[in-house]
């Protein structure tokens, strides 16, 4: 069997190897089959022909022969030749076995065939009777039904008289049912049916005066009824689906649509004005000019959006969508009327909520505001899907206009409660303090008050945070996501109220100090200007960058104020209230001098034995400056100082220097004289500027405060006229001053050199000009 | 550029007065009071030559006392009053006359000598103003466009009308009124309107500021609070007839709409210490003069609050503020209120700042250490104002 099945193989493979080369156009799908099934075509050729395989096609006896001859040894020759032999004898076997069973089926074959030869002969014979049976049975029929056909026609017009009786029999019952269910409060909707039935059929026939009969009273029926249903629609107590059917009937009565749909939207026009009205009613009248005190609304907020999104919100997706099922498609109904209707409506809802909003004050809760907010929006958005042109814009600004409402609302409450911690601060200044019992220091007073607010800012950008949720719907506007958080929250919140800030605190600099209202204490101006400068070197990136973490803001997005402007903005509020601290503190102290050296009688005064003292209180007073300011700024730098600088002796009456910078040159010399050697001496000391911007540290600070009182002194020496005593007496004083005020300058040489301008000035105002002993200036000063 | 330089003038006594000679409208001449307990007192007579650039001076002696205060009178050359110290026994008493120059001096046309020094002339006395009962006198305000009749002089609390008779040789107390209150009121300085028919005055003491009329001898307004301290000077826009500057201890200089006193119109604010005077400029009144004791001159341009901001009227200028400027900004670059100059010649603190009389360009200052520096508005701007 084995070659056999390879001889299969071999020739289904050859004509398609054959082929290979001409008809690829066919072969080529074969080709993975082929190389699936059986070994490769191509392999099939391209192998040469073995004659020795002795199961090959091209087996040549001799050649094999040869070959085993001249390849095996005997023994191999052997076993082959013993291996043929059985081979040879189990294929003959198995020859034999199938002629046998062939023989025996060819047999069988042989006797059936004989026998159906037998069996036709007797069949033809049947068949020819069966074929002139069948032609009587024909002839007959024919007959009968020649005969019945006749008959039968006639039934058939009888059926079909039946037909059109009933037809008409029901056409004429027509009215008759139509007045049963177009009675009141039966079905009219059967009517319609049927009416819409018979319709054709009559207006068809309606030549005929039956037909016309029954058509007009079937009309008139019909236009009864469209007379009680136009009725019925002007009822007011009907609901909406109601009104819906009740159109619907109208409508395929063929009513003109256009006037339906007038009547349809007035009708559901007068419910949602009286929803509206409901929900107007809560509110209190509005009030123009809007100074009035409103009671606080009844509900919440969020009780107030609710009842508005249910009951009408819910009512106009409701009517939008009946109106859409009714007019769709219908002429007349020209689709811009919905459409103007749903605005004029949301348009007034939108203006209630409004006033609703408005009435939120207070802070109230955010949370709740904005969940409010969100349920109008997701309501809105579901209005919208049906209303594209409801006024989305106006929704969404809606709700944009009162989150930033509620921003600006942060804005002053945060101002607010910034006031009222400066309040607090002040009170805590001013409480008078017993004697030995220490207030709250200034740094205690100053951390508070900064760390508060901070906290406070902290806490309103998380309430406003709420609007950014994602949970909430309109967060996903693109104003929350852009300008609400740039525009609103960082610039009209935090950036406002950093200025803000910096603005009141420039302004107890700038504004009262002069005119009326009381003037900051000195206290507070020092503690603000030190809030502004930490404002500048951290607080204010830090509260940016907060901010701009929780607000990301957009890339495009509307252009920004920059950190470094606000720090500029703070330092300059520094500046300006250090600046007017000190103005303000010197202005005390000179004004104590200025009082000082007027009031006093400088001709007929005695022999100085004291330090006078107003000197010492300045002193004490330039000291408690000292106290306060170092407990919020550094200490500053010193230029180096000389070691004998307080007991640095007057220069301007020894002999032995220089004379000073307002050397006394009393001798009427021609002018160029005097001024060569007064110019001389200014181009060596520098122009001291009184009321000059100071530095943030305390050395500066006492410096400029020093400047000023000093100057005072010396243009007021300057006003007077001074008698011996007089002179002495300045002249004690002015060492006290240079005794005690050194330490506190940045440098001594600016307290010397206007100590200096002083006595010499007080000696060209004295009559009599013989200056005190230096060693008994210094014992007066040392005894105090 | 060069004749923008300022000239200096050394005097050798400190000095604080300093006026034009007022009724001089040809010659730029200044006259100088010194101030000197020990040695006489002089009025130096400055002529400046402003083609040569050259100063003379005249010294007349002013054996008195020393000089607080020194005006000319508006009609005559050779007349003018000082407010002085009189020194005697242990007490000071601050007094004022009317005096005449030699009659050679007052057009100062002759040539100056070389050892005028040396060779000094005395003023001749006409008349003191009896202050006996009145106090020190503060200073001495002629009335402006008159006949140099009428004199009004601040003596403490008390203001003093004089009618000046007998050509100046007498003068006759006319009407006086007295500043009551509490404490001890002492004017500092008084300013007589060129407008309303010089029937107005006003002056300072303490922080207020205060007007009068001269006829009823009545308060016409009271500028409370007008500086945060003392106030030291004031002045009438010349242009303007409700305008009115004033200057003190708080560094500032502010101005005044005398119907509206609550509030300042503008404040300058660029001294840094004591503003001792300002003066505006007798024709462009946008010109501003400050002299202080940090030793500086500072001429501001008021534009905004002068009578001529380009043709507008200043109230114009108020109510359409942006429109305004927007219009001027398409026809000609505008001039803001701003600070022209800083003049730091002195060094010591200025107590008198003076437009010259003659000359609407020029201006003199006068420091403590009797520098006097004269200079002038710089000529760009100058032919800005007059192109």
């Amino acid at each position: 069997m084995a070659e056999v099945e390879a001889a299969g193989t071999e020739v289904g493979g050859s004509p398609e190897a054959a082929a290979g080369g001409t008809g690829s156009g066919w072969r080529r799908p074969h080709g993975p089959l082929q190389r699936y099934y059986g070994p490769p075509a191509a392999e099939t050729a391209e192998a040469a022909p073995d004659p020795a395989d002795i199961n090959g096609p091209h087996f040549d006896p001799e050649v094999f022969l040869t070959k085993v001859r001249s390849e095996c040894p005997l023994g191999q020759l052997l076993a082959r030749e013993a291996a043929l032999g059985r081979e040879i004898r189990a294929l003959d076997s198995d020859m034999q076995t199938l002629l046998y069973e062939n023989y025996n089926k060819f047999i069988s074959a042989t006797d059936t065939i004989r026998k159906m030869k037998v069996d036709f002969r007797r069949m033809e014979a049947e068949m020819d009777d069966l074929a002139a049976n069948m032609a009587a049975i024909s002839t007959s029929s024919a007959r009968v039904s020649a005969a019945l056909q006749d008959r039968h026609r006639r039934g058939a017009q009888l059926a079909g008289v039946q037909a059109l009786l009933r037809k008409l029999q029901s056409l004429v019952e027509v009215p008759g049912r139509l007045r049963r269910w177009a009675a009141p409060g039966a079905e009219p909707a059967r009517a319609l049916r049927c009416h819409a039935r018979a319709r054709a059929v009559l207006r068809h026939y309606r030549h005929l005066p039956s037909f016309r009969a029954i058509e007009d009273e079937s009309h008139a029926i019909m236009a009864d009824l469209a007379q009680r249903l136009r009725a019925r629609l002007r009822d007011d107590t009907l609901d909406p689906k109601e009104l819906t059917e009740c159109v619907e009937m109208l409508l395929q009565l063929e009513e003109p649509p256009e006037e339906l749909c007038e009547e349809f939207l007035s009708h559901a026009g007068a419910r949602l004005e009286a929803e509206l009205a409901a929900l107007e009613a809560e509110l209190p009248p509005a009030d123009p000019s809007g100074t009035a005190a409103t009671p606080p609304p009844a509900s919440d907020i969020l009780d107030f959006v609710d009842r508005g999104s249910s009951a009408f919100v819910g009512n106009l997706c409701l009517l939008a969508a009946s109106y859409r099922s009714l007019f769709e498609g219908r002429p007349g109904a020209g689709d811009g009327r919905l459409e103007a209707f749903a605005a004029t409506l949301t348009a007034r809802y939108f203006e209630l909520l409004e006033r609703r909003l408005a009435l939120e004050r207070g802070l109230g809760d955010t949370s709740l505001l904005v969940r409010a907010l969100d349920r109008f929006h997701r309501r809105l958005r579901a209005l919208l899907e049906l209303l594209p042109a409801a006024g989305a814009e106006a929704g969404a600004a809606l709700v944009a206009r009162a989150a930033r409402e509620r921003v600006d609302r942060y804005l002053r409450a945060l101002q607010t409660f910034f006031l009222g911690c400066l309040g607090d601060v002040r009170q805590a200044l001013a409480v008078p303090r017993p004697p030995g019992k220490e207030g709250p220091g200034l740094p205690d007073l100053l951390a508070t008050l900064a760390s508060s607010v901070l906290g406070q800012l902290k806490a309103v950008l998380a309430y406003v945070q709420l609007f950014t949720a994602k949970d909430v719907a309109f967060a996903s506007l693109p104003y929350f996501k852009g300008e609400f958080c740039v525009e609103a929250v960082r610039e009209g919140l935090v950036v406002a109220f950093v200025r803000w800030l910096c603005r009141t605190a420039r302004g107890f600099a700038d504004g009262p100090a002069e005119r009326g209202a009381p003037a900051a204490p000195p206290a507070l101006l020092l503690l603000l200007a030190r809030l502004c400068l930490d404002y500048e070197a951290t607080t204010i990136s830090y509260i940016l960058t907060l901010t701009d973490e929780q607000f990301p803001p957009q890339d495009a997005g509307p252009a920004v104020t920059p950190g470094p402007a606000l720090c500029t903005e703070a330092r300059g509020a520094a500046q300006r209230l250090l600046d007017h601290y000190v103005q303000v503190q010197g202005a005390a102290v000179a004004q104590m001098l200025r009082k000082s050296v007027e009031t006093r009688d400088w001709l007929g005064t005695v022999e100085p034995r004291n330090v006078r003292a107003v000197m010492k209180r300045v002193v004490e007073d330039i000291t408690a400056i000292d106290v306060q300011v170092g407990q919020l700024f550094e200490e500053g730098v010193r230029r180096a100082q000389s070691s004998d600088s307080s007991r640095r002796a007057f220069s301007v009456y020894s002999s032995s220097r220089a004379p000073g910078r307002y050397a006394p040159s009393y001798t009427p010399s021609a002018p160029m004289d005097t001024h060569l050697l007064s110019n001389i001496q200014k181009l060596f000391s520098e122009r001291i500027d009184i009321f000059s911007p100071v530095e943030f540290n305390k050395v500066s600070v006492l410096t400029g405060i020093i400047k000023i009182s000093l100057k005072t002194l010396l243009e007021c020496v300057r006003l007077r006229t001074l008698g011996r005593f007089g002179l002495q007496q300045v002249q004690v004083d002015g060492h006290y001053l240079q005794l005690y005020l050194w330490r506190f300058a940045a440098d001594e040489r600016v307290v010397q050199g206007l100590l200096d301008e002083v006595a010499a000035s007080a000696a060209h105002r004295c009559l009599d000009p013989v200056p005190m002993e230096h060693s008994v200036v210094e014992l007066i000063c040392e005894r105090g | 550029m060069e004749d923008d330089a300022p000239v200096i003038y050394g005097l050798e006594f400190q000095a604080r007065a300093l006026t034009p000679q007022t009724a001089e409208t040809d010659a730029i001449r200044f006259l100088v009071g010194t101030q000197s307990l020990r040695y006489d007192n002089q009025i130096h007579i400055i002529d400046f030559d402003d083609e040569n650039n050259i100063i003379n001076k005249n010294v007349l002696l002013h054996q008195v006392g020393e000089i607080w205060h020194i005006s000319t009178s508006p009609a005559d050359k050779g007349v003018l009053a000082t407010c002085y110290n009189k020194t005697s026994d242990s007490k000071v008493m601050t007094c004022a006359a009317v005096w005449r120059m030699p009659k050679e001096l007052e057009s100062g046309s002759h040539e100056s000598p070389d050892d005028s020094s040396s060779n000094t002339q005395t003023l001749e006395l006409l008349c003191h103003l009896d202050n006996t009962a009145h106090g020190n006198m503060a200073c001495v305000m002629w009335e402006p466009m008159g006949d140099g009749k009428k004199i009004i002089s601040l003596a403490d609390n008390n203001i003093l009308l004089w009618d000046l008779q007998e050509s100046s040789a007498k003068a006759a107390l006319s009407s006086s009124a007295a500043l009551e209150g509490k404490g001890q009121l002492k004017f500092t300085s008084g300013r007589w309107s060129p407008h309303h028919n010089c029937t107005q005055i006003a002056t300072a003491n303490d922080t207020t500021v205060r007007g009068w009329d001269t006829r009823s001898m009545r308060q016409i307004y009271c500028i409370e609070n007008a500086h945060g301290q003392l106030v030291r000077d004031l002045d009438f826009n010349p242009n303007k007839q409700y305008y009115l500057a004033s200057c003190g201890d708080d560094c500032k200089v502010k101005f005044w709409d005398t119907r509206n006193v609550t509030e300042p119109v503008k404040t300058l604010e660029e001294h840094s210490h004591w503003v001792w005077n300002v003066r505006y400029n007798h024709s462009h009144d946008q010109l501003i003069l400050t002299g202080s004791s940090d030793s500086r001159v500072i001429l501001s341009n008021m534009v905004s609050i002068s009578s001529e901001p380009f043709g507008h009227m200043v109230d114009d200028d108020d109510l359409s503020d942006q429109e305004d400027q927007h219009q001027e900004e398409k026809i000609k670059e505008p001039l803001q209120d701003s600070v022209i100059a800083t003049y730091e010649e002195h060094e010591d603190s200025v107590y008198a700042v003076e437009w010259s009389s003659a000359d609407p360009w020029l201006f003199a200052s006068l420091s403590y250490d009797g520098r006097l520096v004269i200079n002038r508005v710089p000529r760009a701007l100058k032919y800005h104002i007059l192109l």
